[in-house]
């Protein structure tokens, strides 16, 4: 066994640390108190080739791996939700999509400018009527020559408002459904019949964009149907697999922010002649705060390690999305108890992060469906097949 | 024992509901998107004499019982948490100690204005240095003669922006001392405003006291009584703060249930599914027992017994319930549940503050503890 991060992997961090300083701490108030999306820190990223983390340098990326990317959704996340969120939705699931099922000429043309950040990427699965019953969705293509004609609409979806590319699932078979009636496309969004129909006001990661979009008559050449026709499915799962790791690795970014502002805190701040830090109320919850994050840290990196070197990983990407989001829940909330008045304001990162946190247990799969895929994955093993 | 409401509660809830619904419900995604007051409401709630709640009818109060004032606050507190707050600041932590500590020429003076709302009011403890500990008072309290001199800067003072009176504390020669000072008093200055997770309709200021002279006359309560009336308006507070943490969480519970009964996925309506059912019927336990701490409290006070521990009690409770409640919510509800123009966000940023404001939960739970380990003969410190 080895627990240590590579000299490359060490020193991706270091190089993302030192970009986070300076380019996006210093906005991340302002994005969120103006409810703006930082295109700029997009395109930056990409040029230092960080929106290509983890694919490989054929395709314009780093090729640092799953590790890699969850280094830099740590990182990311310790500083600022909303830009971490534009991230995901960018890399982990619009991108990687394209990246584990398109062809040679798909990845050429969309993942290489996607990698470098000249184009941005979104996501294109939840509606209105199926959010956690994925399997529910409404949005119909048909063929129509060598190209797919789709009408409907998505809902939530992030990035959706500025995206220039977008993975979109279908229902090309509605007999079939789910299973094999479904088909994923790569969408561009200046094509006619796509529009952006509203943003949604959020409690928090407010400098994201999350969107609804309507297609009407969006005409989609055959060539860009994503993996094969009917399996759209496979595809998807498989992307929001990677997405869950990283976003279990970027709660362990949002706690760490959490317990190291409330340890400073605890150590400045006396109350009946001493500093917290000698009440044991705030002591326990450092423990805890603290135990939890070093459980979480070696569960997420474990499973980046999997799926760096080809193992199954489905089930443990469930666990790390759902027991990251519940302890970033807790610490935060933790972090603001001891910061007592002055957590409650916007003056402090601690307000902003306690809004940002409680995404973390809803968007890309609720709690509840994570808990619902390792339980199903768990009787499956012992011969049981459970419905959600 | 007898736990059914009096007629007259019961007429009285009815007359909140409906106050509530026309009065508070329309306005308060608006208000709380552009963290204005509730000023209509207040005005509005003057008029149906809830301003005075308590306050005997001699005083053009409403003379309510401290049971029908704890509905009231819920009521308002399940459409805007905000609202119950301001209202409750103004009654159970000025009014009530004016009416309990006053004198005649001081409770003439304030009390029916007070009732009438064209004076709100606002309390002035904690300060910078000072949250839980509030033996640590820097504002001093410097007698000149017939007059008060006061020096010193206060924080969250709840109700700043639109308060007529303060009650402010300060350290006098006798120790803590309580004294009324009207908005229009020189060397007030009402300052920065904290721009808050939740209860966003409330402003919570700094309050600048820069040689703010005031008559000696304005002093409340005698010479150094200033603790027990801050103790006292506290307890108030508390058993009214657990009311706003009562009406919150079970509004939360009656949206969120609702929404579980219109949300089909998987085929059924979400009500349908285990999980759900299992968020949905822990919350409804946590409110019923929220729901008799909370009137049992409030019977204390109409009783005239001590509510020093009950009122700890009521309110660590409250806020852990109100929190868990609006938290599981939201997850009922989904991405709905995290978006601004939905109720439960705002019902859910609202709650949180129940766990800080008031005196922080750890600061309950240490005098709880303090109750039990005095019955046991070992004496405890924070």
């Amino acid at each position: 066994m080895d627990f240590t991060f590579s000299p490359e992997h060490r020193a991706l961090r270091r190089m993302i640390r030192e970009f986070v300083e300076n380019e996006v701490a210093p906005i991340a108030a302002e994005i969120d108190r103006t409810h703006r999306v930082p295109l700029e820190t997009m395109r930056k990223l990409g040029q230092v080739g960080l929106l290509g983390v983890c694919f490989p340098q054929e395709y314009g990326g780093m090729g640092a791996g799953e590790i890699g990317y969850c280094i830099l959704m740590e990182e990311l996340n310790r500083v600022c939700a909303s830009t971490c969120t534009n991230v995901g939705a960018h890399i982990g699931i619009g991108a990687m999509a394209i990246y584990l099922d398109g062809n040679e000429g798909q990845k050429r043309k969309y993942l290489t400018p996607l990698a470098r950040g000249e184009k941005i990427a979104a996501f294109g699965l939840t509606e209105s009527g199926a959010g956690s019953d994925a399997a529910a969705i409404r949005t119909r293509a048909v063929r129509d020559g060598d190209s797919w004609v789709l009408n409907g609409g998505k809902v939530f979806i992030t990035n959706g408002g500025y995206a220039d590319i977008i993975t979109v699932m279908a229902v090309t078979d509605p007999a079939l459904g789910a299973r094999g009636g479904v088909t994923a496309f790569i969408v561009e969004t200046q094509w006619p019949g796509f529009k952006v129909a509203r943003e949604e006001d959020k409690m928090g990661i407010r400098g994201t964009s999350t969107a609804e979009l309507v297609f009407e008559e969006l005409r989609v050449p055959h060539e860009n149907v994503l993996g094969k026709v009917g399996e759209g499915f496979v595809t998807f799962m498989k992307a929001l697999d990677m997405g869950r790791l990283t976003l279990g690795a970027a709660c362990i970014g949002g706690a760490e922010m959490a317990l190291e502002a409330a340890i400073k805190w605890a150590k400045t701040r006396r109350q009946f002649g001493v500093a917290l830090a000698h009440k044991q109320s705030v002591q326990w919850m450092i423990a805890n705060m603290a135990t939890e994050i070093e459980a979480l840290r070696s569960l997420v990196y474990r499973v980046a390690w999997m799926v760096d070197t080809g193992q199954p990983f489905t089930q443990l990407a469930a666990m790390c999305k759902l027991y990251g989001s519940e302890v970033a829940s807790r610490a935060i909330d933790m972090a603001l108890q001891i910061h007592g008045g002055l957590g409650f304001t916007r003056d402090f990162p601690i307000e902003r992060g306690f809004r940002d946190a409680r995404i973390g247990e809803i968007y890309e799969g609720t709690s509840e469906v994570q808990r619902i895929v390792i339980a199903s994955n768990i009787f499956r093993e012992h011969g049981v097949r459970i419905r959600p | 024992m007898d736990f059914a409401f009096s007629e007259e509660q019961e007429m009285f809830r009815a007359m909140f509901r409906d106050f509530s619904a026309k009065e508070v419900a329309p306005h308060v995604e608006e208000l709380d998107h552009a963290e204005q007051p509730p000023l209509e409401a207040l005005r509005k709630a003057a008029q149906q004499g809830f301003l005075g709640a308590t306050i005997p009818e001699e005083y053009c109060g409403a003379n309510l019982d401290y049971i029908s004032y704890a509905l009231l606050i819920e009521t308002l507190a399940g459409d805007c948490m905000s609202t119950a707050v301001t209202l409750a600041t103004h009654i159970s932590l000025v009014a009530m100690p004016v009416l309990a500590h006053g004198s005649a020429a001081q409770k003439e003076e304030w009390l029916p204005c007070m009732a009438g709302g064209q004076v709100i009011g606002a309390f002035a403890l904690t300060e910078p240095d000072a949250g839980s500990d509030i033996s640590v008072c820097h504002t001093r309290a410097i007698a000149e003669g017939d007059s008060v001199l006061l020096e010193g800067v206060k924080s969250w003072v709840a109700n700043g922006e639109i308060a007529g009176l303060f009650l402010v504390f300060a350290r006098g020669e006798n120790g803590l001392e309580a004294f009324l000072v009207p908005r229009d008093a020189p060397g007030l200055t009402v300052g920065y405003r904290e721009p808050t997770l939740g209860l966003r309709c409330v402003t919570f200021n700094t309050l600048y006291l820069e040689g703010c002279r005031i008559p000696v006359g304005n002093r409340l309560g005698g010479p150094g009584e200033g603790e027990r009336i801050a103790e006292e308006a506290q307890q108030l507070m508390a058993v009214a703060l657990a009311a706003a943490g009562l009406g919150v969480a079970e509004s939360a519970l009656e949206t969120a249930a609702r929404y579980a009964t219109e949300r089909i996925q998987f085929g059924v309506p979400i009500a349908q599914k285990q999980a759900i059912q299992n968020y949905i019927a822990w919350a409804m336990s946590e409110v019923e027992a929220l729901r008799y701490l909370v009137y049992h409290a409030a019977w204390m006070v109409d009783q005239g017994h001590d509510i020093s521990l009950d009122a700890s009690i009521v309110k660590a409770f409250g806020a852990r319930i109100a929190r868990s409640v609006t938290n599981r919510m939201v997850q009922v509800m989904g991405g709905y549940g995290y978006m601004e123009d939905y109720p439960l966000a705002r019902k859910y940023r609202d709650a949180r503050a129940l766990h800080l404001i008031g005196g922080p939960t750890e600061w309950h739970d240490f005098r709880i503890a303090r109750h039990v380990f005095a019955g046991l003969d070992v004496p405890i410190t924070p």
